[in-house]
C-alpha cells in the first residue's frame, strides 16, 4: 500500500528550513515563513492522527524498497499522538521565538536549524527502522548542538559541551547495540526484529543487547544514574530553545525505549526488576534535585528528570493499565513542559531572573497572567481535573496490582515534592513582595510592543488550553491512551501491518 | 604561500579537478563515487587555487556566495525525492528514463539528487573554509 502521507509531517519541515536558508539574512520573512511551516505542519499531523484513527496503522515504503530491506514508516497511533504533539509544540515554540529570539540568532539561522530539529523528532517518530531511528536521532542532536551554542556565551559553551559529550556517548553505545543486534539477526527492520528476536534460544545475549539500548536510551532521556547532563545544561539556551529540549527531546528517547522494549526485547523478569529500580531512583533523586534548587529553570530541569521515573515505571511495570498511564502521562507531559519553559522565559523578561529569592510580586503587578500561570503549574502538579491527575491514578493502581510498594512510595514522594515546589515557586514568584535593590534591569516585557505581548502570550493560552482539554478531556485522552498501551502488548498488527504478506509465506 | 610552481600548476590543475570531480559525480551511481565525494574534489580545486593566489583570489573566481549554494542544493535534493510521489510511487523511488543518454549513460531522478548533494557539500565545505580564512585575516590585522 503506498502512502505518501506519513512522510508529510517531515517533508513539511524540511521544505520550511530550506525556505529558510534562502532567506538567510531577512530576519522578518524567516518568522513568517517559520509559522506558516508550523501552522501547515501542525494540520498535516492531526490529519495524519485522524487517518490513523480511521484506518488503523499506515506505512510506507521509501524509495519502494520493500519491507525488510527498505526503510518502513509507520504510523500506529503511538507515532500519529507523539507527531501530533510535536505539531502542538511546534507552533507553539515557533511563534513565542518569533518574538523571544533575538535577530543576532535569527540571522545565525535560528529557524532554519529549529525546522530541522523538528523534522528529525518527525521522522525518529514514524521510521519502523531501527537504523534509520538512529539517523533521524543524529539529526536531532546535531541541530539540537547547534540551538544550544547560537549566540556563544561561556555558560552555553559549558552546558553546549556536556550536552553534546553526552549525547554523543549515547549514540554511540546504541549504534553499538544495533551493530550486534544486526550481527544475531541480519535484520535492521523493526517489525521483522520482532519476529526474530523472539525466536533466538540464546536469551543471555538479547538481554545485554536490550540492556545496551537501554543504556543508550537512557542518556538520552535522563534517567538515574544517567541525568546528570540535564540539569546541568538545559538552563543554558533562551527559553524557547530550552522549551523544546525540556518538553520533546528527552521524550525521544522516552518513545524509543516504549518501541523498542515492546516491540522487540518484550522484558522479561530481571529487566522489569531493573526498569522499577531505575525508576525509583529517578524519580527520588530527581526531586530531591529539584528542592535543592533556588533557580526556577533549573528547578524545572530536575523536575523534568524526576517525572522521567512514571515513564520507566510505566514500563516496568508492563501491565496494560500502567502503559496506559505512563502514555498519558507523556502526552500531559509534552505539553506542560513546554509551556513551563515558556512560562519562566516570560517571567525572565519581565524580572530579568529566574532565581526564585529575586523574584516576587508578579501577583500585583500582572494578575490576569499569573491566573494562566497559575493553571500551568497546578497542571504540572496533577491538581484534579487537570492534566497531571489522571494518569497517575492508573500508575498508582497499576502499582499497588503488582504489589511492589516501595515504587508507590517513591511514586508519591515524587507527586508531593513536586507540589510542593509549584506551592513553593508560587509563593516566591506570585505572592512575595518584590526584594528591593534587586532589579537592575527594567521591566522588558511592560515595554514590549503590543503585537510582541500578544505572540508571547498565546502560546501559553493556547498550551493552557490544550492541558485543560487533557484534564477536562480525560475520557478521551485515556481512551487513545489504551488503544495505544494494547498495541504495545498486542504487537501483531503492527507486524503484520508493515511485513504484510512475508508473514505468511 | 609565494611559489611560483604551486601558482603555475593550480592554474591547470583547477579546470582538470572541476572535470575530475563531475567525472566521479557521474560514475557514482553504481560505481565508487557520487555526489559527496564529487562535491570534496570540487571544492578542493578552489581551496588549492586558494593556497597558491590567496583566498580573494579563490573568491572572486567563484563569483558567488557560496553560502548560497547550500538551499539551492537542499531543495534540489528535496524535488528529486518528491517528484515520484505525482507519479503515484513512493517518496524517494528512483525513477529512469528509458533510453540512455550517449556519453552520460541513463538520466533519472538519483542523478539529480546526487547533484543536489553535490552542490550542498561544496557550498558547506567552501562556506567554512573562506569564513575560517576570513577570521584568521581579521586576527592578523589586530
Amino acid at each position: 500500500m503506498i502512502d505518501n502521507f506519513i512522510i508529510l509531517p517531515v517533508l513539511v519541515h524540511m521544505f520550511t528550513a530550506i525556505i529558510a536558508i534562502f532567506f538567510w539574512q531577512k530576519v522578518n520573512i524567516q518568522r513568517v515563513i517559520s509559522i506558516l511551516g508550523s501552522s501547515i505542519g501542525l494540520v498535516l499531523s492531526l490529519k495524519l492522527f485522524l487517518k490513523t484513527q480511521g484506518t488503523g496503522i499506515l506505512t510506507m515504503q521509501a524509495g519502494d524498497w520493500q519491507a525488510p530491506f527498505g526503510i518502513t514508516f509507520v504510523s500506529d497511533t503511538f507515532s500519529s499522538v507523539l507527531v501530533l504533539l510535536t505539531g502542538i509544540v511546534a507552533i507553539s515554540v515557533s511563534l513565542f521565538s518569533t518574538a523571544a529570539v533575538s535577530t543576532n540568532r535569527i540571522r545565525y539561522g535560528y529557524f532554519a536549524i529549529f525546522h530541522f530539529l523538528i523534522m528529525g523528532l518527525n521522522g525518529a517518530f514514524l521510521t519502523g527502522d531501527i537504523f534509520n531511528l538512529y539517523v533521524w536521532f543524529e539529526i536531532v542532536i546535531i541541530s539540537s548542538f547547534v540551538l544550544m551554542t547560537l549566540g556563544g556565551r561561556k555558560p552555553q559553551m559549558e552546558g553546549a559541551i556536556k550536552y553534546v559529550a553526552m549525547n554523543m556517548l549515547a549514540s554511540i553505545i546504541f549504534l553499538t547495540a544495533i551493530g550486534i543486534l544486526y550481527g544475531i539477526t541480519g535484520s535492521l527492520n523493526m517489525a521483522d526484529l520482532a519476529v526474530k528476536v523472539a525466536q533466538i534460544e540464546n536469551r543471555g545475549l538479547v538481554n545485554v543487547t536490550g540492556l545496551l539500548f537501554f543504556v543508550g536510551f537512557g542518556i538520552k532521556s535522563a534517567v538515574f544514574p544517567l541525568y546528570f547532563w540535564l540539569p546541568s545544561s538545559y538552563h543554558t539556551p533562551p527559553s524557547s530553545i530550552a522549551a523544546l529540549f525540556g518538553g520533546l527531546l528527552t521524550k525521544v528517547g522516552i518513545y524509543a525505549m516504549f518501541r523498542i522494549f515492546t516491540l522487540i526485547f518484550v522484558p522479561d523478569h530481571f529487566m522489569m526488576n531493573l526498569f522499577i529500580i531505575v525508576a525509583i531512583m529517578t524519580l527520588v533523586t530527581g526531586a530531591l534535585g529539584a528542592i535543592s534548587k533556588n533557580s526556577m529553570r533549573r528547578m524545572f530541569s530536575y523536575l523534568i528528570v524526576c517525572h522521567i521515573g512514571y515513564f520507566i515505571a510505566g514500563l516496568g511495570l508492563f501491565t496494560e493499565i500502567a502503559i496506559a498511564g505512563a502514555i498519558f502521562y507523556l502526552i500531559h507531559d509534552i505539553i506542560v513542559k513546554t509551556n513551563l519553559f515558556l512560562v519562566s522565559g516570560i517571567i525572565y523578561k519581565a524580572r530579568g531572573s529566574t532565581d526564585l529569592r529575586r523574584l516576587g510580586g508578579f501577583y500585583k503587578d500582572y494578575p490576569k497572567l499569573s491566573i494562566l500561570f497559575a493553571i500551568v503549574l497546578f497542571s504540572l502538579a496533577g491538581i484534579p481535573p487537570l492534566s497531571g491527575f489522571w494518569p497517575k491514578i492508573n500508575l498508582f493502581q497499576a502499582t499497588l496490582t503488582a504489589n511492589s510498594f516501595i515504587l508507590i512510595l517513591a511514586l508519591i514522594f515524587a507527586s508531593f515534592i513536586t507540589l510542593y515546589l509549584i506551592a513553593k515557586i508560587w509563593l516566591e514568584v506570585f505572592w512575595k513582595g518584590l526584594p528591593k535593590g534587586d532589579i537592575e534591569k527594567g521591566d522588558e516585557f511592560e515595554d514590549l510592543p503590543g503585537e510582541k505581548k500578544f505572540v508571547l502570550i498565546l502560546p501559553v493560552v493556547s498550551l493552557a488550553a490544550v492541558s485543560i482539554f487533557i484534564g477536562f478531556g480525560a475520557e478521551y485522552v485515556m481512551k487513545i491512551s489504551q488503544k495505544i498501551a494494547v498495541e504495545m502488548i498486542d504487537t501483531q498488527p503492527y507486524i503484520h501491518a508493515v511485513l504484510g504478506d512475508l508473514l505468511s509465506k | 604561500m609565494n611559489s611560483i610552481i604551486l601558482k603555475t600548476a593550480s592554474s591547470y590543475l583547477l579546470p582538470l579537478l572541476l572535470m575530475f570531480s563531475v567525472f566521479i559525480l557521474l560514475r557514482g551511481h553504481s560505481l565508487s563515487g557520487g555526489g559527496f565525494v564529487g562535491g570534496l574534489v570540487a571544492s578542493i580545486a578552489f581551496v588549492l587555487h586558494a593556497f597558491a593566489h590567496g583566498f580573494d583570489k579563490a573568491r572572486a573566481i567563484f563569483r558567488t556566495n557560496p553560502g548560497f549554494l547550500i538551499p539551492v542544493g537542499l531543495f534540489l535534493c528535496f524535488i528529486m525525492g518528491a517528484v515520484p510521489t505525482f507519479f503515484g510511487a513512493p517518496f524517494m523511488k528512483g525513477l529512469w528514463l528509458e533510453k540512455s543518454i550517449p556519453g552520460i549513460g541513463h538520466i533519472g531522478t538519483a542523478l539529480f539528487f546526487d547533484i543536489g548533494v553535490f552542490i550542498v557539500v561544496i557550498g558547506v565545505t567552501l562556506t567554512i573554509l573562506f569564513t575560517i580564512s576570513e577570521s584568521d585575516m581579521e586576527q592578523e590585522e589586530v
